[in-house]
């Protein structure tokens, strides 16, 4: 059987090979942490604590700001210092909760407790899994509760288990299929719970064949759950090419996974999951690898959440020299950062510190039309005539090309031959559409407001 | 800030904050590997004089490129070889006894009237090499089409040119025009040689097939219709002229023709037509260039219609 794909992408260059051998190790950290309330897709939460509270590890210190939206709890035991603009990940500042730790790490009572999930209803699952705090733990930071509340349960039939891990550099979900496949497959168990006609997958790279059998091993006999095969190309893991590789299935921009009848959670979620359901723990830790040409020691950690970059690497013995770019999450599709000084959230999986800069020092040189991006696009989008609508800041031609449409996976950027920053380009051509998108509805609301007023 | 600290700081930029290895230049330097076979059959069967003519020819595009965006203080771009694949391309086209400095003229014309004024590489619209011979084929008509060459004993007062000489009844075999042993433009005779060369090409992934075979089959196609039918006809059709030369290495070019993939269908279904059309009803032989030429212009409004469909806006399996 061939391994399942999609359409386009690219073979990157890998560089996993820095730190897949390292095993997840644990590292603590006394002092601040840092809880941002946006952590992810969706309204941000709402701080319940206030300066000088004391707050147990397990916590929870902030609810809900909206239907998406997510629980945020304390990783620590300590005084809560501040609840004020912090710097994160995105470069800008964001309302959060700072909480000194006093380095006991004394939980809320009944974490850890042992449950027996298959005797929990649905609803209990769900709101167990709200309480935790859990948000798609691959990037984007989607609220779980709601991605496991589709409209029909009884319309999901794939429970997909995201371990592709097709950025390049990231080994942490690889560890983490090799030490812990248990937590990920107790995890699906329990989605699988929830949605009576579905089989659940877990889709893994062949790029990782150990974690291929280690899964396989796990899942022993359990006809509910199979591991499927894929071909090791970027992004493989997108959500829509991974629904594809997986089930055939298309969807676009306007639809959700479940349209398709598939749910998709990234392994480390499902480990999430699993603790939270079956141990009571709430989102308290998470493994990231910490990598690059410009770590003394790349590892795969695992540490509590809001301690800062910086410490981490510093714990890990520093730079080998200071680094040209550091990047918060894999190369493709990371944020830069240039303050290291910013919190560990959930939907971060890993720092990425470089001794040169790619992208920055080379300005690129004019398209030649040579197709290679119109040949990896994995949404068959056509950039260089996108980008030539980018350049004049054509909205209206910009959306006519389907640019809506673009998943910013940074494909058609690493492929080209001139290094012109096309992804770049569509990011702030995106940016500008939903401006003007959200200009026009105010507009519409404004005078339906006046006629009404008239009448 | 001070200077010095903001050096300090690391780099920050919007991701993907990889690039792939592959360079414009390295694209180009593949496009000119591929024209060594042709170009190394040409210098041996029409003789040294030939490999003269592509060198003088290469080395006035590079030259004046470099030379008007010195003038204008624009970046030198002549590092990116697209210059000396014009070169080539243009002065493989020539006929084999062409005095020297009509292609030098050519070269010229190509690399600034349709390339430099326009804005460059990647903002022509039509090929340069293509207007550059098209250029040379109007104003010197008598040199352009006297294919006449002591080396191979071809003389234009008592032997016709090749496309003619098969209209009146061909003296060539199949296979003399297979390996290339007949009279033509430098490049152009050797089959054999340019089957190496767009092999090449495929393989290193700088092209992809899409256009030089829908060109050639569109064109057998109409060929065989116009011929009546006659099997014999269609193959010397096929193996003489610019047909299959055009086809890879002048039709591909990244510049001038759609990056849509149905585009590139589109676009090359019109180039066999248009070349067939020529080549049937008009006097002059040679439909290639200028059927491509013609091609040129219709790209922007082919990409218009043929945008593709994007993924998953069709066979929506909605559950």
């Amino acid at each position: 059987m061939g391994l399942a794909t999609f359409r386009g992408g690219v073979h990157t260059y890998e560089g996993k090979n820095l730190s897949e051998h390292c095993a997840i190790q644990p590292l603590e950290f006394d002092g601040e942490f840092v809880f941002p309330m946006s952590q992810g897709i969706g309204a941000p939460s709402k701080p319940i604590v206030a300066k000088g509270d004391y707050v147990l590890a397990g916590q929870k210190i902030a609810e809900p700001g909206g239907f998406i939206s997510a629980v945020v709890n304390s990783s620590v035991s300590g005084t809560v210092k501040a609840v004020e603009p912090r710097l994160t990940t995105m470069g800008t500042k964001t309302m959060s909760v700072v909480i000194e730790s006093d380095g006991k790490y004394e939980t809320v009572e009944g974490i850890g407790q042992e449950r027996d999930y298959t005797k929990l209803s649905k609803d209990e699952i769900r709101s167990i899994v709200k309480e935790a705090g859990i948000v798609g733990m691959g990037g984007a930071g989607f609220p779980t509760h709601v991605k496991l509340a589709p409209k029909s349960d009884d319309a999901i039939e794939y429970v997909i288990a995201n371990g592709s891990e097709c950025e390049p550099m990231l080994t942490n979900d690889h560890r983490l299929m090799l030490e812990e496949p248990e937590r990920i497959i107790g995890g699906l168990k329990v989605c699988l719970q929830l949605f009576p006609n579905a089989k659940g997958v877990v889709a893994i790279e062949n790029n990782k064949p150990d974690a291929i059998e280690r899964i396989q091993k796990e899942i022993g006999d359990d006809p509910r759950i199979s591991v499927t095969v894929m071909r090791t190309k970027y992004p493989e893991g997108g959500e829509r090419q991974l629904i594809f590789a997986v089930t055939g299935r298309h969807i676009n921009s306007t639809m959700l996974p479940a349209d398709a009848g598939c749910v998709v959670d990234n392994v480390a979620t499902l480990a999430a999951i699993y603790d939270a359901v079956a141990k009571s723990t709430p989102i308290m830790e998470k493994a990231i690898t910490i990598t690059g040409d410009a770590m003394k020691n790349p590892a795969n950690v695992r540490i509590r959440l809001g301690v800062s970059y910086g410490r981490i690497a510093e714990a890990l013995g520093g730079y080998k020299e200071p680094p040209q770019k550091i990047i918060c999450g894999g190369p493709m599709m990371g944020m830069a950062l240039w303050n290291t000084d910013v919190p560990v959230c959930k939907n971060t999986s890993a720092l990425c510190a470089f001794l040169k800069d790619e992208v920055t020092i080379d300005p690129g040189t004019h398209c030649v039309r040579c197709g290679r991006c119109v040949d990896a696009c994995p949404i068959f989008l056509v950039p260089p005539l996108m980008a030539k609508a980018a350049e004049r800041r054509d909205i209206a031609k910009f959306e006519e090309l389907n640019g809506m449409e673009c998943i910013e996976c940074g494909t058609c950027s690493y492929i080209c031959p001139a290094k012109r920053p096309l992804t770049q380009f569509f990011k702030q051509m995106r940016r500008d559409v939903m401006t003007a998108r959200r200009a026009k509805q105010a507009a519409e609301a404004a005078k339906k407001a006046e006629a009404e007023k008239k009448a | 800030m001070d200077n010095d600290i903001i050096k300090s700081l690391p780099h920050v930029s919007s991701s993907p904050h990889f690039r792939s290895n592959l360079t414009t230049r390295r694209e180009m330097l593949d496009v000119i590997i591929a024209m060594i076979p042709i170009t190394l059959w040409g210098t041996f069967h029409f003789g040294f004089y030939s490999l003269l003519v592509v060198i003088a020819t290469v080395i006035t595009a590079v030259a004046s490129e470099y030379l008007y965006e010195r003038l204008m203080h624009l970046p030198i771009t002549i590092g990116d070889l697209s210059a000396v694949v014009t070169g080539m391309i243009l002065s493989l086209n020539m006929p084999p006894s062409i005095p020297v400095w009509v292609p030098m003229i050519g070269a010229v014309f190509a690399i600034v009237v349709v390339k430099q004024l326009y804005g460059g590489l990647g903002q022509n619209f039509i090929n340069p090499a293509i207007a550059g011979r098209c250029f040379l084929h109007i104003s010197f008509a008598g040199l352009m089409n006297n294919f006449s060459c002591a080396n191979i004993g071809f003389d234009a007062m008592t032997g016709a040119t090749p496309l003619a000489a098969i209209r009146a009844g061909t003296p060539y075999s199949y296979w003399d025009l297979f390996i290339g042993n007949t009279p033509g433009t430098i490049g152009e005779v050797s089959i054999l040689c340019l089957l190496i060369g767009i092999s090449y090409m495929i393989a290193r992934n700088i092209i992809t097939p899409r256009i030089p075979v829908t060109y050639i089959a569109t064109f057998a196609i109409f060929m065989f219709i116009a011929g009546g039918f006659d099997f014999n006809y269609l193959i010397l059709e096929l193996l003489s002229g610019s047909i299959v030369f055009g086809a890879c290495f002048m039709a591909n070019d990244y510049v001038t023709s759609p990056v849509t993939h149905g585009g590139q269908v589109v676009y090359a279904v019109f180039l066999g037509v248009m070349t067939g059309v020529i080549r049937t009803f008009s006097p002059s032989a040679e439909g290639v260039s200028y059927a491509i030429l013609f091609g040129n212009l219709l790209v922007p409004i082919i990409e218009r219609y043929t945008i593709p469909t994007p993924f998953g806006k069709r066979g929506n399996k909605k559950v």
